[in-house]
């Protein structure tokens, strides 16, 4: 399978990374050139193969559902590029 | 006076507990070495001196009273991909401009409760995606070795380098790394150290910016082996923050180290010897089966017929949760925020501008493999190959197999702006070619430093264990070392 640029610029966009026309040109060359590259894995048979879903067999660990952590807001905000009160400040996202 | 920055953590643990010197005097010693290299090296991107001093100053404090920890007063570099409590940390991305964290990592927490002085922050390929560390936002960490009469720059490997660089040119004792496809192993063996990837779930991954989580692992780097089976004893935990931590006993790995590896049984995998691999790479692993059946292991040849499935599988589970784990960089949180017509906008603008060209590439492939339609072609198949590599290994222990050798890399450490590699993405994956199916597979992989190529440069073996058997490594490795002998780059910096 291979991308065309069109393609690129929709992952782009769910990706939410802005592309120019020629970055998209340019990444639609890189991104056929990995996906040629993963094509190798058609050769492998997996019929009946279980997909892996973790490397150590371990069941999940669990802990009580209580409450461990909190009451820093000011924390939680501490690194944000705009906050107020605490709050984070985006752009007006309701009319 | 002796050069206290030559001296390996066990020596200096033994020379502060007699006290024959200060940890400051062993800090300061290295701080003065940084300020010398640093222009030219680049291997840390923040240097913590009056918290190295106040942390020194406290362990002497404690050293004089006879008490202290593992590591008490050892000098080490922190990757910037740790949480440190106020410090720098912002993966060497663009996008974490200025983010201090309110944390610590766990990992950082266990080696400083254990009496380790933090001398700063490593650089590293942009959120540990690369193996030249030429992806950094903070710019290219030089390698400290270069070619016999050559006065060209090398990369130290990736994406540890800062970790490898400080670590080879005597910057700190030891330094923490990670490894997601041989982050750890591949600048290890560009810089003449030895760096050890445990087995998953061996460490926690609490408060390590995230990259791939199902393949993250923290190690460290460091001269010896014993060195770094000092270091894994204190960064090793498990911990209720990391569910994906295993509760299995961190055993004392210096005791294994000297015991002999008579009875071993050594596997050698066929697949590990590709067409068009230099006669040098051949020569060291062949090297390292003579060391290894002289001091009585079994060698054995076994066969991996997955192995080369590793690297593309690799390609699609890293990316698409890459692409998951990214998703948090919004412009909101932390760190950098570029501003649009609206907050679709601003998003994209503050990806665009604070992720660099190698971690858009892995986004972007992330996305597509999971995006509606594809997940079962790509995912899904790989996640079942990964099984598949996972059942090559099982078969090998399963018959009696205690560790596996191979090379560490396909090459030695390259130019730094090499035209091919950055001309063709995937050339510069294929560093990652022997290591990658360690991570695939969850298992701890070693790389001991094992001889220089005809150039003067070093290379470095592998040795691949069985999962939490991080203790057969570095009696293994150890004998490696004893026969390979300790590789120190020519000073041509500072």
């Amino acid at each position: 399978m291979s991308v065309d640029t069109e393609t690129v610029k929709r992952v782009a966009r769910l990706a939410r990374i802005k592309v120019s026309e020629d970055d998209a040109t340019r990444m639609t060359g890189e991104l056929n050139a990995i996906l040629g590259f993963v094509e190798q894995l058609d050769e492998v048979n997996i019929d009946g193969v279980e997909p892996m879903t973790s490397v150590v067999e371990q069941t999940m660990k669990k802990r009580v559902d209580g409450i461990t952590d909190g009451n820093k807001a000011g924390d939680i905000t501490l690194n944000a590029p705009a906050s107020e009160d605490n709050f984070f400040m985006v752009p007006k996202v309701v009319e | 006076m002796t050069d206290l920055t030559k001296l390996t953590i066990a020596d200096a643990r033994e020379g502060l507990k007699n006290k024959d010197y200060s940890s400051l005097e062993l800090t300061d010693a290295f701080l003065s070495n940084i300020e010398a290299a640093n222009a030219q090296l680049n291997a840390y991107v923040a240097v913590t001196p009056d918290k190295a001093r106040d942390m020194a100053k406290a362990s002497d404090e404690k050293l004089a009273k006879g008490e202290g920890g593992a590591l008490e007063g050892i000098p080490l570099g922190i990757k910037d991909l740790f949480a440190t409590k106020g410090v720098h940390t912002q993966a060497c991305s663009h996008i974490l401009d200025s983010f201090k964290p309110a944390y610590e990592s766990t990992v950082t927490t266990n080696l400083w409760s254990d009496g380790a002085v933090m001398l700063g922050k490593l650089n590293m390929d942009e959120f540990a995606m690369g193996s030249s560390n030429e992806t950094s936002y903070y710019g290219d960490v030089i390698n400290p070795w270069r070619k016999t009469g050559s006065n060209q720059d090398l990369v130290p490997g990736g994406s540890s380098g800062g970790s490898a660089t400080a670590v080879a040119a005597r910057l700190c004792m030891g330094a923490t790394a990670t490894d997601t496809g041989g982050s750890i192993r591949q600048p290890a063996a560009f810089t003449g150290t030895v760096g050890i990837k445990p087995t998953y779930g061996r460490c926690s991954r609490w408060g390590i910016v995230a990259f791939a989580s199902s393949l993250d692992q923290a190690g460290p780097i460091a001269h010896t082996v014993r060195d770094s089976a000092i270091l894994l004893k204190s960064m090793a935990s498990v911990d209720p923050k990391d569910t994906t931590s295993v509760d299995i006993e961190v055993p004392d790995y210096e005791a294994v180290i000297g015991k002999s590896v008579k009875g071993l049984k050594i596997g050698i995998p066929a697949e590990y010897r590709l067409d068009g691999m230099p006669a040098e790479i051949e020569d060291l692993w062949q090297k390292g089966i003579a060391w290894l059946k002289d001091a009585g292991a079994e060698i054995t040849e076994i066969s991996m017929p997955h192995t080369k499935y590793a690297l593309p599988a690799y390609y699609i589970v890293a990316p698409a949760e890459a692409s998951s784990n990214l998703a948090r960089y919004d412009g909101v949180r932390y760190g950098l925020r570029v501003p649009g017509k609206d907050i679709v906008e601003m998003y994209e603008n503050t990806r665009a501008e604070g992720f660099g060209d190698e971690v858009k590439r892995r986004v972007l492939i992330g996305t597509y493999v999971l995006s509606a339609g594809y997940y079962d072609a790509y995912y899904l198949k790989a996640q079942k190959v990964r099984t598949l590599i996972k059942r090559d290994f099982d078969l090998a222990w399963q018959n009696g197999v205690d560790a596996i050798l191979t090379p560490a890399t396909p090459s030695a450490a390259f130019g730094v702006a090499d035209q091919e590699l950055h001309a063709d993405p995937v050339k510069m994956y294929l560093n990652d070619i022997f290591t990658v199916t360690v991570n695939m597979a969850g298992l701890p992989g070693i790389s001991v430093p094992a001889g220089l190529d005809k150039d003067g440069l070093p290379l470095g073996l592998q040795l691949i264990g069985k999962p939490f058997d991080e203790a057969t490594l570095f009696q293994v490795g150890q004998v490696i070392e004893d026969a390979a002998g300790s590789f120190e780059p020519q000073k041509w910096w500072g």
